[in-house]
């Protein structure tokens, strides 16, 4: 396939993977941030490539891992009214609250649907003003443009009839709670190519500078993967702590300023709570007070949960990169895709199920 | 009364960690052989059904006489017809879709599943379940497909059901088939007949229908329209075992795709198989779209392709044939069956790394085939 074949070439590969050997002479930290990068290392044996010298740390940046159990909880009994049409990404029908999961939900008779873009609810809102539209707003930056559009669109349409539970999450100040941690093992980081096309990359700078990282924007292909690592070894052989662009393809350092204009009239930064991590300030996107009455969990007056993990699950340590998923005793036993105890199992982009699905033997 | 008490006692709810049935129950990934094995392979149990083949086979005697005597029964013994007999019930949505419809569908899948155990089909039955306002326009259109499908099939449709349930108890049109085919030949086609050695052949590019269905039900718009490989697969079949193929294997990739048929496989074979994704065909539109969606085409549900696992030997010859046949003109080696183990199957990825190809766990597409 054009434009993606390119970046599967196993021979480049090679090619590349060799050149990373000749660069490293010690062994180095690599934090990939994004989910979608994580699942394409384990599903094209990328890191079975590089030298043993490199350990790759699998990140937080699954929006599906992260959004706490509280929040899908809420989903669930949003979802379980009779009057809602719940509408959702379909990786989220299959996270598992602390009782049940949004496809049970569904098959006990909720009218449960999967879009492809929050703007479809919209139109579902439209189309049946009798019901109450709700969408589950999750993801990081790269999804949430969109989400902010359905809601901008909403309200010059004046429907009343559609909300949004938001869990929306941000990078940088992921990145920030990570490095401050005082077990921090992370060298440099690979940044996430589709955040960054939306966002850009200014406001890594003031990151790379202040913890003396190399961030790295990096694709998601796995040519794109290795050359980020090359050149985050590059960066840290020759002592540079500096942000580069390596997915120029899609990104520049200003990014998408359209979406950005949009999330900034929509949502407000917000401290948000990221499963098996813990509440990090300002690292979330709440509505801004002009859009309010769009919140589901005012809407539908929700109770403040509060809800413990497992004790057994070790995912944030795997978050953090202390753990690898074969290091829990419950991985591929008493925890599995079907069975999630916790974050990094639930989602396919989740480092756990991406060893479970391609390395568990 | 104590009769009951001990029905339940010994009978405990299979599958107690889902209350309800879910989608992904028929979806053709884990959950689906989950409630296969632990509800209706626990309950009706026996020696045909326990293969797990696509189709049963079984044996009937000649009619007429009694076997009291044992040189009647020798002679009867010698008169033993070997059939294979399939169901398979159709609800695709849309009912017309590109590359087919639902009548094609009922006809073509219920002939593969006969193919996959090497027989010729003979008959089929035909049970529709009708919702109340479905244009009898649509009905007509559906029906004449199925005929047009017989036809071409070689198939006679010898009995039938007629059904109309109230609106909103139905989706429009449900068709049941019921496939009877008659064994011509001496191999035995069976998954727990592989054995390590052996080449997997597949017939042609994969992921053609599902994407086909995804497209037309998601309403997405790609540059052409990708167009189900929904056909019948049994005359490519026969072509090989009367070329003499030592066929050990044969299985069609509908739900679950690939990736399902090979680990069902390596489970009741007790192998690891290994095959590679460069040598897997993949049509570019069908990757594209679900690159786009984020599906695997290795994942994704096929209704006119199946893989065949043959002796080693036999190998070059096999793939001869089946690129000899429409239906299978690109048909490809893509791995073989590495030794008798725990069941595994790995992919070779394109980066040359190695890795497991792992069954679906829930569901891929709603309501396919």
């Amino acid at each position: 396939m054009k434009f993606l074949d390119e970046y599967r070439d196993g021979e480049l590969a090679q090619k590349l993977a060799a050149e990373i050997h000749r660069a490293t002479t010690r062994p180095r930290t690599i934090m990939e941030v994004c989910g979608g990068q994580t699942h394409a290392i384990v599903k094209f044996g990328i890191d079975e490539l590089l030298p043993e010298k490199i350990t790759l740390i699998h990140g937080p940046g699954c929006p599906v891992c992260v959004t706490p159990l509280e929040v899908i909880d809420q989903a669930l009994e949003i979802a379980a009214r009779p009057e809602v049409i719940f509408t959702s990404f379909g990786d989220m029908l299959r996270v598992p609250g602390s009782t049940t999961d949004l496809l049970a939900v569904k098959a006990k008779g909720s009218d449960v649907r999967i879009v492809y873009s929050p703007l479809d609810a919209v139109k579902l809102a439209e189309e049946n003003p009798a019901r109450e539209v709700v969408f589950f707003g999750v993801g990081f930056e790269t999804t949430a443009p969109a989400t902010a559009m359905a809601v901008f669109q909403a309200a010059q349409k004046g429907l009343e009839n559609f909300s949004m539970l938001i869990s929306h999450v941000l990078v940088p100040p992921a990145i920030e709670a990570l490095m401050s941690s005082p077990d921090c093992r992370v060298q440099a980081f690979l940044a996430a190519g589709h955040v960054c096309a939306v966002m850009g990359y200014e406001e890594y700078f003031p990151l790379a500078k202040k913890y003396r990282v190399p961030i790295v924007v990096t694709g998601f292909e796995p040519l794109d993967i290795l050359h980020g690592i090359l050149m985050a070894v590059q960066q840290l052989e020759s002592g540079r702590a500096e942000v580069e662009n390596q997915y120029a393809r899609a990104v520049t350092r200003a990014g998408n300023q359209p979406a950005q204009d949009l999330i900034k009239k929509v949502f407000k930064v917000v401290p948000r709570k990221w499963r098996g991590i813990g509440e990090i300030p300002q690292s979330g996107l709440g509505l801004r007070e002009a859009y309010a009455t769009f919140d589901a969990a005012r809407k539908f007056r929700l109770a403040d949960h509060r809800v413990e993990e497992p004790a057994e699950c070790i995912a944030g340590l795997i978050l953090q990169g202390l753990k690898k998923p074969h290091d829990c005793p419950a991985f591929g036993t008493r925890c599995t895709p079907e069975h999630p105890l916790g974050a990094t199992m639930v989602s396919s982009e989740g480092a756990c199920a991406a060893y479970y699905r391609y390395r568990r033997h | 009364m104590e009769n009951n008490l001990n029905f339940t006692a010994s009978c405990p709810l299979p599958i107690s960690q889902y209350p309800h049935v879910l989608m992904a129950h028929g979806g053709g990934g884990r959950l689906m052989h989950k409630l296969l094995e632990e509800v209706f392979g626990r309950a009706f149990s026996n020696p045909i059904l326990d293969t797990r083949h696509d189709s049963a086979q079984f044996t009937i005697p000649s009619c007429g006489g009694d076997a009291s005597s044992p040189s009647q029964t020798a002679t009867r013994a010698s008169q033993l017809h070997k059939l294979a007999m399939t169901t398979d019930s159709y609800v695709v949505r849309p009912i017309f879709f590109p590359g087919g419809d639902i009548g094609s569908l009922a006809v073509h899948g219920t002939v593969n599943d006969l193919a996959m155990s090497g027989a010729r089909p003979l008959y089929l039955s035909c049970g529709f379940i009708i919702e109340e306002g479905l244009p009898m326009e649509t009905l007509w259109r559906v029906v004449c497909s199925m005929r047009d499908a017989a036809k071409k099939c070689g198939v006679q449709i010898i009995t039938g059901d007629t059904k109309v349930v109230d609106k909103g108890k139905g989706d429009g049109l449900f068709i049941n088939t019921t496939g009877i085919g008659v064994i011509e030949h001496g191999q035995k086609i069976a998954p727990q007949n592989v054995r390590p050695g052996d080449a997997v052949l597949v017939s042609g590019d994969l992921g053609r229908h599902g994407m086909a269905i995804m497209a037309v039900r998601e309403g997405l718009q790609f540059e052409s329209t990708i167009e189900s490989d929904s056909t019948p697969v049994h005359e490519a079949v026969l072509n090989l075992i009367e070329a003499g193929i030592e066929i050990h294997c044969l299985r069609d990739l509908t739900r679950g795709g690939l990736a399902s048929a090979l680990n069902e496989i390596a489970e009741a074979a007790g192998v690891k198989i290994a095959v590679e994704q460069t040598l897997i065909p993949v049509r570019e539109d069908v990757h594209a779209a679900c690159e786009m969606l984020g599906l695997d085409p290795l994942h994704v549900a096929n209704e006119g392709r199946f893989i065949a696992f043959v002796a080693a030997r036999d190998a070059d010859c096999a793939l001869q044939i089946l690129r000899g046949c429409e239906v299978s003109s690109g048909a490809a080696l893509i791995g073989k069956v590495v030794e008798k183990s725990a069941p595994l199957v790995t992919l070779k990825s394109a980066l040359g790394v190695g890795r497991i190809l792992d069954m679906p766990s829930g569901e891929q597409l709603p309501r396919i085939c």
